[in-house]
């Protein structure tokens, strides 16, 4: 076992894990954070998407180990204490941007990212690219790019959804 | 995944000491190769010693008129460095589409040398601008470091500590992508160096990384699109899967080589303006 200590959501976290634990399999089993999903064994999928340091990261591909000392924010930490939802959250369920959820958690991850790297206009075709390591099985995706234009505008100061 | 015994050294000298002593046990640097062939049980290395946290491996820098890339520099930290941009934006170009976001921000290129997937990108830049590796123990010329399918010239406990990459004049990279992986299906990096051209594709050959000499021959009496009429690429020696044939991997290596070439000739010349004062004085 090794003992590892790490932020997440804000609040510090001292566990022992087993050092093949992924860091998704550490926030789902041992902190019961289950918002971070599973949807492939390949990498692919982009369900797992956490912010590790401020970047998006998938968390089926990382270890808790290596998280050690770093800051980690998931899903649940957008919208801390199930209060207003965060701007990005609130595009998705004006415009429609999910059918089953599965995918959600990780598209609004990588499109919070996503703003936070490229800024708050958003050309569709930059989101259509950003999106390659996101993975949707119902929607289509149309409105997913749709909510994620609106979010990155409604995330500008001063912005609104 | 096996069980293995996880370390995080602080430097290179403690890194490559444990690989010694542990037998079989592997380097971690993003883990986006290490960590998916682990899942799927393909790899049980009883070590793992991460190489994420040690100081400076990841510096970007120019070294008089070299690009020094650090070996755990992310794909990210390529793609968007100032630095890598004005030396050889195709390198910053290249970086930028390897696989997702993601995958860019943990990714890096020293995992990416040392795995040498046939149809990784960085392989084809590295062995195109002529590059050295730098390890624990030596320089390594990239004509040397490559030696087919996930084989390299490294030893099990050698950790590459950066790449020297010499600038070129002009250099441009062409990725048909695969549409599902997002890796090259073919691609096609094109460098003309002071002395000489250089072409290597990736994704195509049977054996990994290679050297397109043909191309490289008529390139060298003039760097010109024009000048790639007659090329014909042999189907021989290619790979063929469900991706592609080999034969349509031939055609592609073709069409990517010119519009590489285009898209170099398109650019300003480089190391033409660099300052005299470089030279040493006698
Ligand atoms: C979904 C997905 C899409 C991808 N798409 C692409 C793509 O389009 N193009 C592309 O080129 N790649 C692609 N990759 C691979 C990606 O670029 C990997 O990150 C890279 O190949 C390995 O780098 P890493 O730092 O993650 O290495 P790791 O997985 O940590 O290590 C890989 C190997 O290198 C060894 N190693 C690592 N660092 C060193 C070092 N400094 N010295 C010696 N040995 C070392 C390890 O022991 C291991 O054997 C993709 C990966 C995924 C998951
Ligand atoms: S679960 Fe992480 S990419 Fe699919
Ligand atoms: S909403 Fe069902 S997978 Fe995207």
């Amino acid at each position: 076992m090794a003992k590892i200590s790490l932020t997440v959501n804000g609040r510090a976290v001292t566990a022992n894990v087993d050092p093949r634990t992924l860091l998704v399999q550490f926030l789902r089993e041992q902190l019961r954070l289950t918002g971070s999903h599973v949807g492939c064994d390949t990498s692919q999928c982009g369900a797992c998407v956490v912010h590790l340091d401020g970047k998006a990261v998938k968390s089926c591909t990382t270890l808790a180990v290596m998280a050690d000392g770093h800051e980690v924010v998931t899903i649940e930490g957008l919208a801390p204490d199930g209060a207003a939802l965060h701007p990005m959250q609130q595009a998705f369920y004006e415009h429609h941007g999910l059918q089953c959820g599965y995918c959600t958690p990780g598209m609004i991850m990588t499109a919070v990212d996503l703003v936070q790297r490229k800024g708050h206009e958003l050309s569709e075709q930059t989101i259509r690219d950003e999106l390659e390591g996101n993975l949707c099985r119902c929607t289509g995706y149309q409105n997913i790019v749709m909510a994620i234009a609106a979010g990155a505008k409604a995330m500008a100061p001063g912005g609104a959804a | 995944m096996y069980p293995f015994k996880y370390h995080r050294p602080a430097t290179v000298r403690q890194a490559a000491n444990l690989l010694a002593k542990h037998e079989e046990a592997r380097p971690i640097a993003g883990g986006h190769t290490l960590l998916p062939v682990m899942k799927q049980r393909l790899a049980a290395p009883p070590h793992l010693v991460d190489l994420s946290h040690i100081e400076g491996l990841g510096e970007i820098a120019m070294q008089g008129r070299a690009l020094m890339i650090g070996a755990a520099a992310t794909h990210a930290e390529v793609a968007g460095s100032a630095t890598v941009q004005a030396a050889i934006p195709a390198l910053a170009e290249l970086a930028a589409e390897i696989g997702d976001p993601a995958v860019r921000h943990r990714g890096t290129i020293g995992g990416s040398l040392a795995n040498n997937d046939p149809a990784a990108d960085y392989p084809a830049a590295v062995l195109a601008l002529g590059a050295t590796i730098v390890t624990s123990k030596r320089r390594l010329k990239a004509d040397q470091f490559f030696q087919g399918l996930f084989t390299t010239a490294l030893d099990p406990d050698e950790i590459i500590t950066k790449i020297m990459l010499p600038l070129p004049k002009k250099a441009a990279y062409c990725k048909f992508r695969n549409p599902a992986s997002r890796y090259a299906l073919v691609g096609v990096f094109v460098a003309k160096r002071p002395g000489d051209v250089r072409v290597a594709v990736t994704g195509a050959g049977a054996d990994g990384v290679f050297r397109l000499s043909a191309a490289e021959a008529a390139l060298q009496k003039r760097f010109h699109s024009k000048m790639l009429g007659g090329l014909h690429v042999a189907a021989d020696g290619l790979t063929s899967d469900l991706h592609g044939s080999a034969a349509y991997r031939a055609h592609l290596i073709a069409v990517l080589t010119r519009r590489a070439v285009e898209a170099a000739q398109a650019r300003p010349d480089k190391v033409a303006a660099q300052p005299a004062a470089l030279e040493p004085v006698s």
